[in-house]
């Protein structure tokens, strides 16, 4: 099973970014293989507006069950709730330290979006 | 002749200048506030006759006992107002810019428009001026079709003002677009430069010819003067920074109006960019220094 998480760096010491449809990056971890990889999300950086429903397209598309992030919006959330994907919001600072607790199972699974559209 | 006034920057004096052409002009009019986010030009006139008509955009609507989730309309979807991964899509219908493309690419015709409100349009007369106005509703981000809608009411054959929104983007390329000349007001500040030169590399991408009118003259430093000097931009007009033009504007009043002695330079400047036989100003010099 894959996990998504929000970055902008390359490996798991790098910060979990509070931002989902803009997130520079996304790391995808293989819970099942150990391995990760990280795709890049720049075009939606700088969307004038759809990035949160692009961002979660790219996530469905990635085969993921599950999303870790800091904040996810309503359009996003609608996307990723359709698509299957459990959204986990965090405040971790570093994907390792967002993972340990996914594991653990000691994030909380969102009921809906947290913020509002346009946020940042 | 269609007159845009527009800016990069916002608060330049684009209104101001646009309601003083028209009122200077002195002859049936047609002024068109396409800053549809935050229409103000109704503000300074007195107004008679007002109509107004809804304005809708179709979004798609899926039937979904046809569709079975190919996801061909939302691999076509630019704007991602309809997603589809295998499923029935999603449709968001406010980031629809209602092209109609996902209805034709339905491999099953699955997909029907329906009308989705997105403003009004407003005509009202105040004088020799004809106005018309565009007001987006509240929520609604989709500025250009409703833009485009009051751009519809132009009637040929009678000189018209644009009062375009700021900036540089889709809105204010939708106001330009059709436009015989574009004044852009600017101010003698370092931002109000920098959005100056924004504006100019859109309306040469448009290939519309333009001058500036630099307001709040002598407020600043000479930078706007020299840059449009070296980049032999004409300078339609400099209006001087003139306290009694912003006690007039605060009372919703027309520089014309409450000061008259300024009335001849608008109206020179309004009988030069108006009157179709006058083409295209190339280099003229500023009408006022102050």
């Amino acid at each position: 099973m894959k996990v998504v998480f929000t970055t902008s760096g390359d490996n798991l010491d790098a910060p979990l970014d509070s931002r989902f449809g803009r997130a520079p990056k996304f790391l995808v971890y293989d819970l099942d293989a150990g391995t990760f990889e990280t795709v890049d999300n720049r075009q939606n950086l700088n969307a004038a507006q759809g990035a949160g429903i692009q961002s979660a397209e790219t996530v469905a598309r990635l085969g993921a069950k599950a999303l870790v992030t800091g904040h996810c919006g309503p359009n996003a959330f609608r996307v990723l709730t359709a698509a299957g994907i459990k959204v986990f919001t965090a405040e971790k600072a570093t994907v390792a330290e967002a993972l340990k607790k996914y594991r653990a199972g000691e994030l909380t699974e969102a009921g809906s979006a947290d913020v509002e559209g346009h946020w940042v | 002749m269609i007159l845009a006034v527009a800016s990069g920057k916002g608060g330049t004096g684009k209104t101001t200048v646009a309601l003083n052409l028209a009122r200077a002009w002195g002859k049936p009019v047609q002024l068109l506030d396409c800053d549809v986010e935050e229409p103000n030009v109704h503000l300074f006139l007195d107004l008679a006759g007002t109509e107004r008509e809804i304005v809708s955009i179709p979004v798609p609507e899926v039937d979904e006992s046809l569709c079975d989730g190919c996801g061909e309309c939302g691999k076509f979807c630019q704007y991602h107002a309809i997603v589809s991964f295998g499923t029935t899509p999603l449709i968001f219908a406010e980031m629809c810019h209602g092209c109609g493309g996902c209805a034709l690419v339905c491999p099953r015709k699955a997909i029907r428009e329906v009308k989705r409100r997105i403003g009004a349009v407003e005509t009202a007369r105040a004088g020799d001026i004809a106005l018309v106005q565009g007001r987006l509703d509240v929520g609604s981000a989709m500025a250009p079709p409703l833009i485009r809608e009051v751009k519809a009411r132009l009637r040929p054959g009678l000189p018209a003002i644009l009062d375009a929104p700021p900036g540089t983007s889709c809105p204010v390329v939708a106001t330009l677009r059709g436009a015989d000349f574009a004044a852009l007001v600017t101010e003698p500040t370092p931002f109000g430069l920098h959005d100056l030169e924004l504006a100019v590399e859109t309306v040469r991408e448009i290939g519309l010819p333009f001058g500036v009118v630099i307001n709040r003259s002598g407020s600043g430093d000479d930078r706007v003067r020299d840059y449009c000097a070296g980049q032999n931009i004409p300078v339609l007009l400099e209006i001087p920074d003139d306290r009694r033009i912003a006690e007039a504007y605060s009372r919703g009043k027309l520089i014309v109006e409450a000061l008259p002695e300024y009335l001849g330079i608008f109206r020179t400047l309004a009988e030069k960019l108006l009157s179709g036989a006058a083409a295209v100003p190339s280099a003229f010099s500023p009408l006022f220094s102050p």
